[in-house]
């Protein structure tokens, strides 16, 4: 079985002299790759034998789960557990020798320093140009329709900018960036015509962040429709029950609310999500709460009962209440005292002798 | 009716100023304003409010259910004469800013005042004990009780705070009296400078019955009146204690004659069975039977006497060594006080109910207290509602920022 699947093969530095060929880090020859390649081919199927599993159809994730089988790791970083993946993924892009044996480069722009880019965007503007000279073509024969065509850009985004040089495997700056954003979207507008070679600088945006807090819909007993939730903030935890048809009672630990919190603040706290839907009178509610103090048992109670009307309450509604803030639980917590200073900030004073 | 109509009309444009000027054109009956809104429609909301808010019924005595939850004014003579020390001072404060006193009609005080108004005077003294949550409107309803009596002529008797009688006194002086008690000069006085305020008339009518001596030099003798002891008592700082008990021996003593009617009001009564701060030279504390004031107003309170009705307010705000959320009368008396207090009548003072909450914002929004544009509109109310919960001092404290 071989045994370098696991190992990362470093290759000596070349840092000695500073010369062009130096700069370049650490060169893995094509052919060094390809070699990779085949090993990490053959110990995949001598893997999958082991696992007892069909080679031809062993793909990346069983990979992954036979190596977590084999190698169990007790290590918090996940980066730093064994890795069996394809060389691709873990040797980083090297670009191959650009030049050939008597030194000249075989890319016409080789001497931009920045080929592939300026390539692209030669390549664009190309392309815009062909768009409007068609365009004129067909005006002058009259046969020009003004369809315009728009491809649907919703739903998807434009490259960023390290999504973009590790496409091109160089390094732009900010302005090369949003020079070339600018000539996609004036290729964008010039014609509907270069759909493919568009849509291949585009990524999708539809996962949206929504949807996560799944809220449990409203139960019953006798007869009384409610809906109970929790909310913790900073060592209070707190379980609300809300009920759906009420005259705006809340009492807490049994304790009506305006002797539980006789400050202002905490009892304006608990109005919010009411306030925020237009339902201050409407709801009773019933919360227990525990740990943490005044102003955070405020914020936990006011995340439970945001969370318990969610049951009562439209998705839009919902989409609003996360978008206001009130369905996330806070994630500031005490920060920890370190040794060498007073506080988790503050420093000892500071003595000049 | 027409003409009045026509000036309303004409007058609901500068409704500010001209009700600050003569309210006297705007204040109608309790029973007219409601035909007057049907007819003039657009007016409505500036006539009305003062109407639902306010009565013309200044008399105590003729409150009943129909005014609950509506204002009436106290005339500014009367809180003087009346109230020298009686008001608590957030009140007196709002009195002062907003020029006249007005008072709301609510269901405890109504209560009060139907037992008071079917007592039996033959009977002895009946104890009334007010209770409630912080801020519900005990002390208010006490001077509403208070303002009745003295309209029906009855001798006023009022302790507007028993706290302040077993806290934070400057000097203790040995009584002379009895060699175990402690005397309050200062209080003492002060007190009788505001009983003389307010009982003016029956000071000459009442003539005590007992020589009294007050040391070598002065005594005073018997059926002198009762001013004479009460100016004694102002001008020699020093036997102000005991002319305090020979006041409230005297008045106990003859009120069961029928010549008055006694009220005795305690704010704050379960001073007199708590603990004190007070704590003599040697560091060792005082118990409140120590206290000569303490002694005599705790023989006042007992129902041995008749002619006359006790109305006492339990208050958690000043009390020592008791926990916040105290506020029945089992826990805040304690048990030598529930016990000395035994057969009493509790009325709890409860938050405003919806409609009182009502009128109480439409009374600051016709006097201009709430400033801020969202105060008039319903989302405004119904966020003050939620935020004070009906508590009427909370709502006081939260409409004075608006």
């Amino acid at each position: 079985m071989p045994l370098n699947i696991l190992r990362l093969k470093h290759v000596t530095v070349v840092t000695t002299k500073k010369n062009v060929k130096a700069l370049r880090r650490e060169t893995y020859t094509v052919d060094f790759i390809k070699k990779q390649i085949e090993e990490f081919n053959i110990g995949k199927r001598h893997l999958a034998n082991m696992m007892g599993e069909d080679p031809e159809t062993f793909t990346q994730e069983d990979i992954d789960r036979a190596i977590a089988y084999l190698f169990p790791s007790g290590l918090f970083e996940k980066r730093a557990r064994p890795i069996m993946k394809h060389p691709e993924q873990i040797f980083p892009k090297q670009k191959a020798i650009q030049w050939g044996e008597d030194g000249r480069p075989f890319h016409y722009l080789f001497y931009t320093g920045k080929q592939s880019y300026y390539s692209l965007m030669h390549d664009a503007y190309g392309k815009i140009l062909d768009i409007e000279k068609h365009k004129n073509q067909l005006q002058a024969k009259g046969l020009f329709s003004e369809k315009n065509k728009t491809i649907d850009l919703i739903g998807s985004r434009w490259l960023i900018k390290e999504e973009l040089e590790e496409m091109l495997v160089e390094k732009l700056s900010d302005q090369d960036y949003r020079q070339f954003v600018r000539l996609m979207e004036r290729l964008l507008q010039s014609g509907a015509a270069e759909e493919e070679f568009v849509q291949s600088f585009r990524r999708s945006v539809t996962v949206q962040s929504k949807k996560q807090p799944i809220e449990p819909v409203q139960r019953d007993a006798q007869g009384m429709a409610f809906s109970t939730s929790e909310g913790k903030r900073k060592s209070a935890k707190a379980e609300a029950v809300v009920y759906e048809h009420g005259s705006g009672r809340i009492k807490v630990n049994g304790i009506d609310y305006l002797l539980y919190f006789p400050v202002l603040q905490d009892r304006e706290q608990l109005m919010f999500p009411f306030h925020f839907l237009d339902r201050l009178g409407k709801h009773d509610v019933t919360c227990t709460v525990s740990g943490g103090g005044r102003s955070a048992q405020a914020g936990a109670i006011r995340l439970a009962v945001a969370r318990a009307l969610c049951s009562f309450v439209t998705e839009e509604e919902v989409e609003w209440m996360r978008q206001a803030g009130l369905l996330t639980s806070d994630p500031r917590v005490r920060e920890r005292k370190k040794p060498g200073q007073e506080g988790a900030r503050r420093k000892f004073t500071w003595k000049k002798r | 009716m027409d003409s009045v109509g026509t000036m309303l009309k004409g007058v609901a444009s500068l409704v500010s100023r001209v009700r600050k000027l003569d309210p006297g054109h705007l204040r109608l009956g309790t029973q007219a304003p409601q035909s007057l809104a049907a007819q003039l429609d657009n007016q409505v909301s500036f006539e009305s409010p003062r109407a639902i808010s306010c009565t013309n019924e200044n008399d105590p005595a003729k409150h009943e259910e129909k005014h609950e939850g509506l204002h009436y004014n106290l005339p500014l003579q009367d809180v003087k004469t009346v109230f020298p020390h009686g008001l608590p001072p957030r009140y007196a404060m709002q009195m002062k800013t907003f020029n006249e006193a007005c008072l709301m009609v609510r269901k405890p005080a109504l209560e009060l005042l139907h037992y008071l108004k079917n007592t039996n005077f033959a009977h002895p003294a009946i104890r009334y004990v007010l209770y409630g949550e912080k801020g519900t409107g005990k002390t208010l309803s006490l001077c509403h009780i208070i303002h009745f009596c003295a309209k029906q002529d009855w001798l006023i008797l009022h302790i507007p705070d028993a706290h302040l009688w077993v806290k934070n006194c400057r000097d203790l002086l040995q009584s002379t009296y009895n060699k175990q008690r402690f005397d309050q000069p200062l209080e003492a006085s002060v007190w009788l400078k505001n009983f003389k305020t307010t009982n003016e008339r029956f000071l000459s009518q009442i003539k005590i019955q007992e020589k009294y001596v007050w040391n070598k030099r002065e005594s005073i003798e018997k059926g002198s009146s009762l001013g004479e002891v009460v100016e004694q008592g102002i001008t020699r700082v020093r036997n102000a204690t005991d002319a305090v008990g020979i006041v409230l021996k005297e008045l106990k003593r003859q009120s069961s004659l029928g010549i008055f009617r006694l009220l005795v009001a305690v704010d704050g009564v379960n001073a007199l069975w708590g603990r004190t701060t007070l704590k003599r030279e040697d560091k060792s504390p005082i118990a409140p039977e120590e206290l000569a004031l303490i002694h005599n107003l705790r023989k006042m309170v007992r129902n041995d006497w008749n002619g006359g009705a006790i109305v006492l307010t339990l208050s958690q705000t000043g009390s020592l060594f008791k926990p916040r959320n105290a506020c029945l009368p089992q826990e805040l008396l304690g048990k030598e006080g529930f016990d000395a207090l035994d057969p009493f009548i509790p009325i709890q003072v409860a938050n405003y109910s919806p409609k009182e909450f009502e009128s109480c914002i439409q009374y600051y929004m016709e006097n201009s207290w709430l400033q801020h544009e969202k105060a008039h509109t319903e989302e405004g109310k119904k966020e003050l509602l939620f935020l004070s919960n009906g508590n009427p001092g909370q709502l006081e404290r939260l409409c004075a920022y608006l």
